[in-house]
């Protein structure tokens, strides 16, 4: 039983009590606690199961690199999967459950894998579910993701109720740790003037410097710790942030960093966590090591840990794993946690060392307090279903014989430290082999590189390789002292602290324990605890010929789960190499990608949630449309009304009624999202020939043309009516969605290719609102409400338009109609949009005056055979597509897009064009439907010689009416052709199709008699 | 997320303000001009691993474009320049040579 003891526990409040559940059972904790301490020391060991053997599985680690430990957090809209119970801050009210088991924690019916676990090797789900084909997706997929997946998804139905926030900040240095490296080099800067943000991803300031015993200036670390934090505070230009951690570090000394604001205290009126966007001038990745495993038979049992960690638990919380606890090592650091145990008065039945000798302090002391040490030997194999009863061990060189029995309930693994390099290779900083040491540590010489091409990333402290305490501060204090000086910042001289600790003898490399085991014993030697990779799997993709550590990593999923190979990359890297006979330096990592651990999705989105997930674009109508009962349609970060469906009427019905009363009567239509620039100078005419396929430059003042724009690929981008105001000033209409992206194409060719031309551009989208007057009857609406500017066809003729005042506000009418009605579309100032509309709908009651929508919009210029900009255009089709030839000029030398319009596959006789579809039954063809063709392509899909872009049930001619492209279509009027539909096929008989009859796409009015009235 | 300085407004634009546009000073090929010429102006870049000039726009700033000389391996920034001009201006071409004595506009 792993329990609390009683007394020690540095970090905890004995005093208090906090209550809290885990899978329903109610534990108690104590103040600062972490829930995996707090578990431990309520005796459940147990914590989860793997991902692909669904093994019992316990704490192995104290911090950011566990991969056992996972929970679900919370319940309800707060439930939170894949939750590390070791940087878990235990609070009031923490509902904890564990994953990835069935039925029980205790009882898992996955457990079945672990037998079969000779039948599940790496690439197994590869090699094994390919065939039969149709298989995989029909029997494998389905079965292998119900028992697949770590965590419960949160439930969709649940909004996260809480708040994320973004902060941005610039400063000088970023301080990534704040162990006593990071305080050190925090001290430096600040000294130095520097702006500095100093993060810590614990609530603790010191990292493992307490824990190990480091005395600083004679002194326990914790002393100077606190003096430092305290200096620290005094400083304005310091700013300390506890709960942080830096994610990531991007290109020109953008850094992410991660606050968990309230997670330790649930707190409603604050955000939850909050994302700092920083960019700095240098980061300091005082970052620490991790320790590593060893890797020998049954190391992944409940109740086998890191002897850091065991250490921690034991000094930070009071909490002891076991009574009798083998330590099993490389190193002399592994022999403080043995000390640690005795201190608290628990067993240590023997240390097993791989060295052949160990003689170092800490050894020695070891053997002073009457610890058996073992050199030369190794562990052979872990007894104990659910946990440990005794190991057995037996010599390191060997393969495996046991020699000796020793009953314990724990063990304590140590397998040396790495450096954790994560920050200095986001951006590419390279890595060098320490064999010493057997880590990788910063190649000083090859830093990640900024817009300067200076190194802005340095690691310092135990990341930089100077793991042991008399090295950190001295490390810390040289590395940061460079670091401001190459921004100019120099810190005065002062006297850097001492720290000391028991000396080390040097490590001994050991990847493989025993080094000769078999197959038996390397396939329980597990190396990503929780994907379940274990010796055996890396070996396998070597001999399957996997050289590549990057493909490797892929084919047997080693450091790809949740805590992304911190815990045991390295031995993994080191098995590799020695399978293939290859240096581990020449083998390489593979890549640290941010984040450094998990963030939650809630933190990236910040505040762009809800209503202000993106900004909302309103027209000065809108406030009437919203009233109204506007059904919406997002158009670009517009929102237009698609239809006004009245009571009890459908959207259907609704845009039937708007369509009749504009065609019969009056329709209304807010037309003020329209894109409206303005292109100004002497040489406005022959800017927009150039961007215009017509010639725009003989246009008259007072005239309107409708225009093509084009792409210098030849592909049709926008379309719009382009309205000459005087000799000098042109105003270009866009379509809704491209006014910013016209207004930028413009400019682009302004500045960077026809420079000296004299032309400005304006782009007053917003400075008007426009309506459309559309209807038999527009004309006499406007001449009701009072017009100074004559209206009549004669002195206002189609494509012409003229300023003045109607109903008492300035207005510019324009004589343009994308309905086929007689229709007049009035521009008005857009503070006097919503009155001029007012007054519209006022003067237009005894016509019937009937605001449309988008919908009603389309289906008339549909039944006009209009072409719409994203329906019948893709960036694909090319003007000629659509029988657009009118208008491109023949006379021009060159606009944008005509010398792609002449390469060969444009001028194809062949390509698709546009024509009008008719159902023979009357009905609606579905949108994007295509016209089958005789035979099969390459592939064996059916052949097709068209597509329909636009579709829709015409009110006005009480039928289906479409548009397409379809291979020679206009030379094939009349002809039937068939078009597939996704209605669902009945076994045995063929698919379902629809007939069409290929026709002209002016289904109404084809003379235009109705516009010209 | 690169850091640009505009050379119009002087500000030290985060990418975010920015849009790319793509590779600077290539000439136009319009009507008249070969199937070649017009094919390597649309269409072949380099998509050089090194010295690299290119366009931007300080889209949300100042709305206008320039150009910038960069190290697309390194990400190293030599400078940035008006966009009106065919050629990268001596100061750029020196800026650059100073940091890599080999590179030679050809």
């Amino acid at each position: 039983m792993s329990t609390r003891l009683p007394t020690g526990g540095r970090l905890i409040d004995r005093t208090a009590k906090i209550a809290f559940t885990f899978n329903g059972k109610r534990l108690q904790g104590h103040p600062g606690d972490t829930l995996a301490s707090a578990l431990l020391a309520s005796g459940q060991t147990i914590l989860g199961r793997s991902f692909k053997y669904h093994r019992p599985r316990g704490v192995v680690a104290s911090g950011a690199e566990e991969p056992n430990a996972l929970v679900n957090l919370g319940r309800g809209p707060t439930h939170e999967p894949n939750q590390r119970a070791t940087v878990t801050e235990l609070f009031d009210g923490l509902t904890a459950t564990s994953q990835n088991h069935w039925p029980s924690l205790e009882w898992d019916i996955g457990e079945v894998n672990a037998a079969l676990a000779r039948f599940l090797p790496a690439g197994f789900y590869y090699k094994t579910f390919i065939h039969p084909r149709p298989f995989w997706k029909h029997v494998f997929e389905p079965f292998i993701r119900q028992s697949a997946g770590l965590g419960k998804a949160p439930d969709p139905k649940h909004q996260d109720p809480d708040r994320y926030e973004h902060f941005y900040a610039h400063t000088d240095v970023v301080i990534a740790g704040g162990g006593i490296a990071g305080l050190q080099a925090a001290l430096e800067a600040g000294r130095a003037g520097a702006t500095v943000i100093l993060c810590e991803q614990t609530a603790h300031w010191g990292g493992r410097a307490p824990v190990d015993g480091v005395e600083i200036d004679g002194q326990p670390a914790e002393d100077w710790i606190n003096d430092t934090v305290q200096a620290l505070e005094g400083m304005e230009n310091v700013h300390l942030r506890l709960r942080t951690m830096v994610a990531g570090v991007y290109d020109h000394g953008y850094v992410i960093a991660y606050e968990r604001v309230t997670d330790h205290a649930p707190d409603p009126d604050a955000p939850r966590h909050r994302l700092w966007r920083i960019r700095a001038g240098r980061i300091i990745a005082a970052t620490g090591a991790l320790e590593r495993p060893l890797s020998f038979p049954g190391n992944d049992k409940p109740r086998v840990m890191l002897a850091s960690a065991m250490r921690d638990y034991l000094v930070n919380w009071g909490v002891s794993p076991g009574d009798r606890t083998v330590v099993v090592t490389n190193n002399d650091d592994a022999y403080r946690t043995a000390l640690a145990i005795k201190a608290a008065g628990l067993d240590v039945p023997c240390i097993v060392d791989a060295r052949e000798t160990a003689d170092g302090p800490l050894v020695q002391e070891a053997r002073a307090r009457g610890i058996r040490v073992l050199t030369g030997m190794g562990i052979a194999n872990v007894k104990g279903l659910r946990g440990v009863v005794a190991v057995q061990l037996g010599r390191q060189a060997g393969e495996g014989t046991v020699v000796e029995d020793v009953v314990c309930d724990a063990v304590a693994m140590s397998g040396g430290w790495s450096p954790v390099v994560h920050l200095w290779s986001h951006c590419g900083g390279k890595l060098s082999w320490d064999a010493a040491g057997a880590f990788f540590r910063p190649d000083p010489d090859r830093p990640p590189t900024n817009q300067h091409g200076e190194g802005f990333v340095v690691c310092a402290g135990a990341a930089d390789g100077a793991l042991h305490a008399s090295e950190t501060l001295e490390n810390a204090s040289t590395t940061a002292r460079k670091t401001l000086a190459s921004i100019g910042k120099l810190a005065p001289d002062a006297a850097v602290s001492k720290a000391t600790a028991a000396a080390e003898a040097p490590l001994a490399p050991v990847w493989i324990m025993p080094q000769g085991a078999g197959p038996k014993k390397r396939a329980k030697m597990w190396l990503d605890f929780q994907n379940d990779v274990k010796v055996s799997d890396v070996q396998l993709a070597a001999r399957e010929g996997y050289e590549s550590v990057e493909h490797t990593k892929r084919y047997t999923t080693l450091g790809m789960a949740t805590d992304q190979g911190k815990l045991s990359n390295i031995n993994g890297l080191a098995v590799l190499a020695d399978a293939l006979g290859e240096d581990i330096p020449r083998v390489g990592t593979t890549t640290f990608r941010p984040p450094y651990t998990p963030i939650s999705m809630g933190a990236i989105a910040g505040e762009a949630r809800g209503a202000i997930f993106q900004p909302l674009r309103r027209t000065p109508i809108h406030g009437w449309h919203e009233a109204n009962g506007a059904h919406w349609e997002p158009v670009g970060h517009w929102r237009r009304p698609y239809c006004f469906p009245r009571k009890g009427e459908s959207h259907r019905d609704a845009v039937n009624r708007e369509i009749t009363a504009t065609r019969t009567s009056l329709g209304l239509l807010d037309a003020s999202t329209l894109g409206k620039i303005v292109v100004k100078g002497p040489d406005a005419g022959r800017f927009l020939d150039m961007l215009y396929t017509n010639m725009m430059s003989t246009l008259k003042p007072g005239k309107c043309r409708y225009g093509l724009m084009c792409s210098e690929n030849g592909f049709l981008m926008d379309d719009g009516v382009v309205a000459r105001l005087d000799e000098d000033t042109f105003l270009c209409h866009t379509t809704t969605g491209g006014a910013d992206r016209i207004h930028a194409h413009m400019e682009d060719w302004l500045q960077t290719e026809w420079w000296d031309w004299k032309v400005y551009t304006a782009n007053v989208t917003e400075q008007w609102a426009q309506i459309a007057v559309v209807g038999p009857k527009a004309r006499a609406v406007l001449d009701k409400l009072g017009a100074d500017i004559d209206l009549s066809d004669a002195a206002l003729p189609f494509m012409a338009w003229a300023e003045g005042r109607i109903g008492g506000i300035d207005a510019r009418v324009f004589r343009i109609s994308f309905s086929g009605e007689l229709s007049f579309e009035v521009a008005v100032p857009a503070s006097l949009g919503r009155a001029f509309w007012d007054k519209l709908l006022e003067a237009g009651a005894e016509f019937g005056a009937t605001p449309y929508g988008t919908e009603a919009l389309h289906v008339m210029r549909a039944e006009k055979g209009f072409i719409m900009i994203g329906d019948e255009t893709d960036g694909t089709v090319i003007p000629q597509d659509l029988g657009l030839d009118w208008a491109i000029s023949k006379k021009k030398d060159d606009y944008l897009g005509k010398r792609a319009q002449e390469r060969a596959h444009m001028t194809d006789p062949a390509r698709w064009k546009l024509v009008g579809l008719e159902t023979l039954d009357g009905s609606v063809l579905p949108d994007g439907s295509y016209a089958l063709a005789e035979g099969v392509n390459e592939n064996g899909q059916g052949n097709t010689q068209g597509r329909v872009t636009s579709t829709y049930y015409s009110p006005t001619l009480g039928r289906g009416i479409a548009m397409g492209l379809v291979l020679n279509g206009p030379d094939r009027m009349g002809e039937v052709i068939t078009f597939n539909t996704t209605k669902k096929t009945v076994k045995g008989e063929a698919p379902k199709t629809v007939q069409a009859r290929i026709v002209s796409p002016v289904f109404y009015d084809p003379e235009g008699e109705k516009q010209n009235v | 997320m690169l850091v640009l300085t505009c050379p119009y407004c002087g500000v030290a634009a985060c990418e975010t303000e920015l849009a790319p546009g793509g590779e600077a000073h290539l000439k136009r090929f319009g009507p008249g001009s070969s199937d070649e010429d017009f094919e390597a102006y649309l269409f072949l870049r380099p998509n050089v691993k090194g010295v690299h000039f290119e366009r931007w726009r300080h889209a949300m700033g100042c709305g206008k474009w320039f150009l910038a000389a960069r190290d697309t391996a390194t990400l190293e920034v030599f400078g940035t320049y008006r966009a009106q001009t065919s050629a990268p201006p001596p100061e750029i071409v020196a800026a650059i040579q100073a940091k890599r004595p080999d590179w030679s506009l050809t």
